[in-house]
Order: structure tokens, then C-alpha cells, then sequence
């Protein structure tokens, strides 16, 4: 686990000197691609693994007995079939339902006009369209942005952190979470959380007919079929290979594509708070608001795992240790507020 | 197929290819060309804004500081100054003096409890500070552009096009406010 250090390290790798915010979210931009790409391409050969493997399994049964072989394959589309209507329905519904889900409702601007005032200047120094403004009646201390793209933006704030902050702290905040519609973090994280669904299906179903196999179709089939024809013994070694190779990603290619995610995840938190200093230029606003934001240990009761990484700070408070003391886990969606707080007054001289 | 007529194709397949890459060129530039202009008139709805505001402000500080004649003249006169301004240099110098009187009216305010206790003074402060804010930052993205599209027409390739299609410098706009917000240095 790295510590919290108010060195210059960790910051000067995030934003490398005499940078413009522009190359900065081109090389964002460009991280991202990588990682999705890489991403992919571990996706599909998981997913390639588990039904082959899973084949083997249900095809050393022998006797020509194609149905469960039939069902696999017609299981693996529907998976695939699944997943990609999910992906697009997080991507064209999915705000909206967040929205919903957390209770937010649209805030008009003579109900706050200081609010509208400050979110509209921020779309202008980013060079965006006005996001939606939605307010949560909740008197935790938290806000979040979502939309899959800057023209379809909304942004949030729980009653409790507005009417908390000054204007200073309130743009910072806001700056924050634009930052996050411009940089399309919203979408990565929902694309990226689809694809980690997909894995955790392929894994999850590949050991459910290994399940089913051990227990129902071992006994006679492995000799079966190994008598059956006798120069098979490379084929036998190369599907036992198969099937240690799937158990073993089975096992572990969950995790790893979770704590891809979570890493990004945290990645993409430092780079909004560097986006929205660039915005406001104006780190004391971002740097007190997160302090009050650390002082508060009020769990927000409308977010879940799934909506935790869109939070300004993550929401789920009980799973972190005592106040000031939070992990700086590989499982987390947010870095701790101490290392953010640090990397901020890094950028300023 | 002769040599004459392989040499004539492959000639006038490059130069579809080199007519392409021009089009291409051209309309990079004339993208971020338009996005000076937007970014320009982002600018211009925000000044057109704060002057709007102006009138409804010196009104209603007039009501608690009578006496304080020259500041508001101060205001009013720059006003005018503003919106009479022609050129980018010119209307950024008139701009700049045009903050610098608000900022001093701003300051006088500080002295009358009154008057920061009125909820109309109250709005019309919020407003124009946001005003205010949302000048420099479209300042901020209009000098980003217009940044972008002079490094564009300044260099290889870009350079041609803009020469044969006359495209021109972007000037920047400053508005030059001696006493401005001290916002702590950031550095990237």
C-alpha cells in the first residue's frame, strides 16, 4: 500500500511539468484506450478459455451427447447477447436510473441561483454544455456527475454538503465532478464495469459445469474416452492443460479485472481533482471542501457499490476504518481524502 | 495498358490523394476557426451581461451611499467606455477599467451594513461576481482557441493552406486588471 506523502512524487508522474490541461486529458484519453483495449482483449480470452474448457468438459461425456454442448454455446451468446444490451442500456438509461435510484431530483434556478451560477461558469471554463443540476435531500456530505457524454451531463449534490460550503468550495466541488463528465469518466466506468460483469459471468458459469461435471459426469467418462481412442494421449494432456488453465483464470480473473477497475477508478479521481483545480485555478476551494468532506463520517444511504465510484468521495463509509485512517486499499473506488488533499497542495507553489 | 496511361493514373490518383489531405487540412482549420468565433461570442453574451447589470446596480447602491457620487460616475462613465470600445485591445483595456471601478464599488459596499444586508444588493452582488467569473473564463477558453487555431495556421502543414486560403492571426483578448484576484499560483 503506498502511503500518504505531501512529496512531489506521485504528483509529478499524474501531471508531468510544462503540460497543457489539454495534452493532459489527451493522454487520458489515451490511457483509456490502452486499458480498454487491454481490458478487451483479457475479456475475450477469458471468455474463449471458459467455453473451451467448458466444452471439454462436457464433451469428455463422449457418447455423442451434443445438447450440452448445444446449450453452452447457446448460453455463451445469450451471455453476450446480455451483456451488450446491459452496456447499452447503461449507456443510454443508465443516468437517468442512477439519478432515480439515488433520489435526486432537478433543482430550478430561482431555488438556487448561486448553484446555477456557479456550475454555469465552470461549463464555460471547461468548454462544455450545461449539465443538469439535481440536488439529493440527504444530509450526508457527497456529490456525483453521470451522462455519457458532456451533452447528456448531469450533475448532483446532496443538500447536506451544499449548503456546507462556500462558493469557493462549491466550485471546487463542481469542477471536480465536471471534470469527470469532460474527461468521459462516466462512460469508461460504466463500459469498464460491464465488461468486469461479463468476466465474473464466464468465470462463474465455467465453474458451475465443472461443478455439474465432477459430480455427474466424471465417474465413467474420462476412462471412457480415453479408451475410446487410443492415440488421443496429446489431445488428453492438451485438454487437462485447458482445464488447469481455466481453473486457475477462473479463479483469478475475476479479481484481477476488478482491481483494474478499481484502480482506474482511483486514477481517474486524482486526474478530476487536477481538472478541476485547471478549471477553477483555484486549489484552496477543492482543498477545504474535501476537508470538510473527510471531517464528515455520515454514510450516504441512497449510494450502493455499484454507484459508489461516481461519488465525489465514496459514499460507503462503514467500510473504512476510523476517521483520518481510511485505506488506501486496492479495493477501493476512491483514493484516501489525505493523499487527494496532498496532491492538490503539491500544485500549489 | 501503356506506361503512359499507368503513369498518367498514378499521377492523378496522387493528386486526388494531395487535394484530400488539402480538404482535410482546410477544414481542421476552419473548425477551430469557428470555435474562436463561438468561444468569442461566449464573451460577448458575458460582457452584454455585466452591462445589463451595471444600471440596476449603481440604482441600488445609490439608494444607501448617495454621497458616494464619484465612485458610481466612475462605474457608469466606464461603462459607457466599455460598450463604445472597438477592436480587441481597445475593448480589453476598457473592460479592464470597467472591472477595476466595480471592484472599487464593490469595496465601498463593505462600509455600508445596510446595504449588504438588501437582498436585491444581495442577488445583483451574486450575479455579477458570477458575470464576473464567467468573463474570465471565457476569456480563458476563447485565448485557449484562438491559441490553438494561430499554432495551427502558423505551422507545416497548416501553414499552406492558411496562406493560399488567406486565413489570419487571432488576436488575444487581456483584459488588464492591475489589482486582480489573488489566485494562488498553480503550476501543471
Amino acid at each position: 500500500m503506498r502511503k500518504a506523502s505531501p512529496s512531489s512524487g506521485p504528483t509529478s508522474r499524474a501531471y508531468p511539468a510544462n503540460v497543457t490541461f489539454n495534452t493532459l486529458i489527451r493522454s487520458n484519453k489515451r490511457k483509456s484506450v490502452v486499458l480498454m483495449i487491454g481490458m478487451g482483449v483479457f475479456v475475450v480470452v477469458v471468455v474463449t478459455v471458459m467455453l473451451m474448457a467448458g466444452l471439454v468438459l462436457l464433451g469428455s461425456r463422449g457418447g455423442g451427447e451434443v445438447d450440452p454442448v448445444q446449450s453452452l454455446v447457446v448460453g455463451a451468446t445469450a451471455a453476450v447477447v446480455v451483456a451488450v444490451l446491459a452496456a447499452l442500456w447503461s449507456f443510454y438509461g443508465g443516468g437517468n436510473a442512477i439519478l432515480k435510484m439515488s433520489g435526486a431530483v432537478q433543482i430550478p434556478r430561482e431555488v438556487d441561483p448561486q448553484l446555477h451560477n456557479v456550475v454555469e461558469e465552470l461549463a464555460i471554463a471547461a468548454g462544455i454544455p450545461m449539465p443538469a443540476i439535481y440536488i439529493i435531500d440527504d444530509t450526508a456530505l457527497n456529490a456525483f456527475a453521470t451522462g455519457r457524454d458532456p451533452d447528456h451531463a448531469a450533475v448532483a449534490i446532496t443538500k447536506g454538503l451544499r449548503y456546507q460550503l462556500s462558493r469557493d468550495e462549491l466550485a471546487g466541488v463542481m469542477a471536480h465532478e465536471l471534470s469527470h463528465v469532460r474527461h468521459f469518466d462516466i462512460r469508461f466506468a460504466m463500459l469498464m464495469a460491464t465488461m468486469v460483469g461479463l468476466v465474473v459471468f464466464a468465470c462463474d458459469a465455467f465453474f458451475q459445469v465443472a461443478r455439474y461435471q465432477f459430480w455427474f459426469g466424471r465417474g465413467m467418462s474420462g476412462r471412457g474416452s480415453r479408451s475410446r481412442d487410443g492415440g488421443g494421449q496429446a489431445q488428453a494432456i492438451l485438454a487437462i492443460g485447458l482445464l488447469v488453465l481455466a481453473l486457475v483464470l477462473a479463479a483469478v480473473a475475476p479479481m484481477v479485472v476488478m482491481l483494474i477497475r478499481f484502480a482506474v477508478s482511483r486514477e481517474r479521481e486524482y486526474l478530476a481533482d487536477a481538472g478541476a483545480v485547471e478549471l477553477t485555478r483555484n486549489p484552496l476551494g477543492l482543498i477545504s471542501a474535501l476537508e470538510k468532506l473527510g471531517a464528515c463520517r455520515e454514510p450516504l444511504e441512497v449510494a450502493n457499490r455499484a454507484t459508489a465510484h461516481l461519488y465525489m468521495v465514496n459514499p460507503l463509509k462503514h467500510v473504512q476504518k476510523g476517521k483520518g485512517h481510511e485505506l488506501n486499499s486496492a479495493f477501493s473506488t476512491h483514493p484516501p481524502l489525505t493523499e487527494r488533499i496532498a496532491r492538490l497542495r503539491a500544485l500549489i507553489e | 495498358m501503356g506506361p503512359m496511361t499507368i503513369a498518367a493514373l498514378a499521377f492523378s490518383g496522387l493528386f486526388v490523394l494531395i487535394l484530400l489531405w488539402m480538404i482535410a487540412l482546410f477544414n481542421g482549420i476552419k473548425r477551430k476557426e469557428i470555435e474562436c468565433d463561438q468561444a468569442w461570442s461566449d464573451i460577448d453574451v458575458q460582457l452584454k451581461r455585466r452591462y445589463d447589470l451595471i444600471p440596476n446596480l449603481v440604482s441600488t447602491v445609490k439608494g444607501y451611499a448617495s454621497h458616494e457620487k464619484e465612485t458610481l460616475e466612475q462605474v457608469i462613465s466606464a461603462r459607457a467606455a466599455a460598450i463604445d470600445s472597438t477592436g480587441i485591445a481597445a475593448q480589453g483595456k476598457a473592460e479592464g477599467e470597467l472591472s477595476q471601478a466595480l471592484g472599487r464599488l464593490m469595496m465601498l459596499s463593505e462600509s455600508y451594513p445596510d446595504l449588504k444586508a438588501n437582498q436585491n444588493f444581495l442577488q445583483l452582488q451574486e450575479e455579477l461576481t458570477s458575470t464576473e467569473n464567467k468573463i474570465g473564463f471565457s476569456r480563458q477558453h476563447y485565448n485557449g482557441s484562438a491559441a490553438q487555431y494561430n499554432t495551427a495556421i502558423q505551422t507545416f502543414p497548416g501553414v499552406i493552406v492558411a496562406s493560399l486560403m488567406g486565413f489570419g492571426d487571432r488576436e488575444y483578448f487581456e483584459i488588464e486588471v492591475p489589482e486582480q484576484r489573488e489566485a494562488p499560483k498553480v503550476e501543471f
